[in-house]
């Protein structure tokens, strides 16, 4: 039996008012709709110059629930990670965290927002001139006023939940890739967030780390009741844990729902994604003139 | 031809307002990295301590070059015991700050804009951001910081180094009496004229570690980005500490 919503538990150190330290959302923005969803992407349009990534992007992310978020590469999955975050804005539409609309917030309330949220990178975006440890204590020394003693356990603590107490005093440069995801994932959950969002966690890793990544995600979600987003193009590993699956193509959603009725959707993007097909609906070749044209040419 | 000018120089005011934009954010985020004076002090260290070497090193040989070619110069006539003075007023007022600025800029400069660069490269300045810390308040500030006390202090051992090179020419070398070297040095030298080599080394740091935070927080994260943007500190930096020296020195005289 999980915590009631109304009494989860938050850090002690928490630098928020004491009502905003008891529900899911602050109460100065917790949304007039209860069953409004923690993150709500609405029509949201964003371009890189003249290439348009999202043209009218739906995604709301249930409370409590792993959500993935699945499409080919280069459809604009870290993209919409990054808006999420507050890293850039949309051109259109609209983006609430926790009922607060991103757009709107100056830089010191994205700050707090994001304190309660967990990013894990790709790449894991370890600190290179500190330790494992250091890296991972980084955020609460930055947050928070901790007696050295308790940091010192905290951060052990977050460390054995990721297997990697015993590396503690190793340097980043002495970490394999999949350790340095597992090391990034004790920094993200160190100050408790509410929201984890974790970009292609799987890529690149040996079957045994994505296994070990793969039951970390499910255990803080289950155990914490972090709810969690993931962004990834491992069928596989998406269709283990995710609650409810967004396919992405094109700048939109083209498909949604558990990943059963995913599997089951005979639409071409979807069929063609799932089972790996290399040409369908979602072109092999990046558009260009014709092949034999292009070979005759002089 | 006018048209390309024209767009130069827009593009040269529009690179103005952005470094001035980013100079007024890092000036707002010098007091809250101060908290954390260990931050600050890392970066005197890693700015002033690890340049002592080269610094010493350079300051030493044009020390003694600026005894021989002083020496042969005063010889002509006959006024060999106002080599002190010469070396002192020329180090001191001039080649002190300047030579320790382009020193500076091509060892610690270089290092604050690849460092700073690659971070952004390898998203760790993202990640900051991510963790609700502001990478201007944790990374640039001190650096930039740490880089304009560096400067001074610098500039202060190369100007002593340089007066005992010329010293080693001057007295061990040509056989000017020590007695009458140190005195018309002393005498010489005025309040006035450490100043001016002073003024100028805090300007020479500002300018110095804004280029440098400036080009390494804002290159591109590819390798070649940071490579451009080291490049682009040591030219700028150069450029700009030629041109601000003529200014200074022209206000000072």
């Amino acid at each position: 039996m999980g915590w009631p919503a109304t009494v989860r538990s938050r850090p002690a150190w928490s630098s928020r008012p004491l009502d905003d330290r008891v529900g899911r959302y602050p109460l100065s923005a917790r949304p007039e709709d209860p069953g409004e969803p923690l993150i709500n992407v609405q029509d949201v349009q964003y371009a890189i110059g003249s290439h348009t990534v999202f043209s009218g992007l739906n995604v709301r992310v249930a409370a409590g629930r792993i959500t993935a978020i699945m499409g080919p590469s280069g459809t604009g999955k870290t993209t919409l990670l990054r808006l999420i975050m507050g890293q850039v804005l949309p051109q259109a539409g609209r983006i609430t965290v926790f009922g607060e609309d991103i757009a709107a917030l100056a830089r010191p309330e994205l700050y707090a927002l994001r304190q309660r949220v967990g990013l894990l990178f790709q790449t894991g975006a370890l600190l290179t001139g500190m330790s494992v440890f250091e890296n991972v204590a980084f955020p609460v020394r930055e947050h928070a006023k901790l007696p050295e003693s308790v940091l010192r356990d905290l951060v052990l603590m977050k460390l054995q939940a990721v297997g990697l107490r015993g590396a503690a005093d190793l340097m980043p440069a002495e970490l394999s890739g999949g350790m340095s995801r597992r090391v990034a994932l004790a920094r993200a959950i160190v100050m408790d967030p509410e929201v984890l969002l974790y970009d292609e966690p799987f890529v690149g890793l040996d079957p045994i780390s994505k296994g070990v990544i793969l039951r970390l995600i499910q255990s803080l979600n289950r155990t914490l009741h972090i709810t969690s987003v993931l962004v990834s193009h491992d069928v596989p590993e998406i269709s283990a844990i995710a609650d409810y699956t967004y396919l992405m193509s094109g700048g939109k959603v083209v498909a949604e729902g558990s990943p059963a009725q995913l599997k089951s959707d005979t639409s071409g993007v979807v069929q063609q994604f799932i089972s790996g097909a290399p040409d369908g609906p979602v072109a092999f070749h990046y558009p260009a003139p014709d092949y034999f044209t292009q070979l005759l040419e002089r | 031809m006018r048209t390309a000018a024209r767009f130069s120089l827009s593009l040269g005011i529009v690179k103005l307002g952005a470094v001035t934009r980013f100079l007024l954010r890092v000036l707002g985020q010098t007091l809250p990295s101060l908290r954390d004076p260990r931050l600050t002090v890392e970066q005197i260290y890693n700015a002033g301590a690890r340049s002592l070497v080269i610094i010493m090193l350079c300051g030493l040989f044009v020390g003694m070059v600026l005894g021989l070619q002083a020496y042969d110069l005063l010889a002509r006539f006959g006024s060999e015991s106002a080599l002190g003075v010469a070396a002192a007023l020329g180090l001191l007022r001039e080649l002190g700050p300047v030579l320790t600025a382009l020193l500076f800029a091509g060892r610690a400069g270089t290092a604050l804009a690849s460092e700073i660069g690659l971070m952004g490269a390898t998203d760790q300045l993202t990640a900051m951001e991510m963790m609700a810390v502001d990478p201007v308040r944790y990374v640039v500030a001190p650096r930039f910081i740490g880089g304009f006390i560096a400067m001074p202090l610098l500039t202060a051992i190369f100007d002593c180094v340089g007066i005992y090179g010329t010293q080693l020419i001057g007295v061990a070398m040509m056989r000017i009496p020590a007695g009458t070297f140190w005195s018309q040095t002393v005498n010489a030298v005025a309040l006035r004229d450490i100043n001016e080599g002073f003024i100028k080394s805090i300007v020479f740091g500002v300018a110095c570690s804004l280029v440098a935070v400036y080009e390494g927080y804002n290159s591109e994260p590819t390798a070649e980005g940071v490579g451009l943007a080291t490049t682009r500190t040591v030219v700028t930096s150069a450029v700009l500490i030629l041109f601000l020296d003529y200014i200074l020195t022209a206000m000072f005289l």
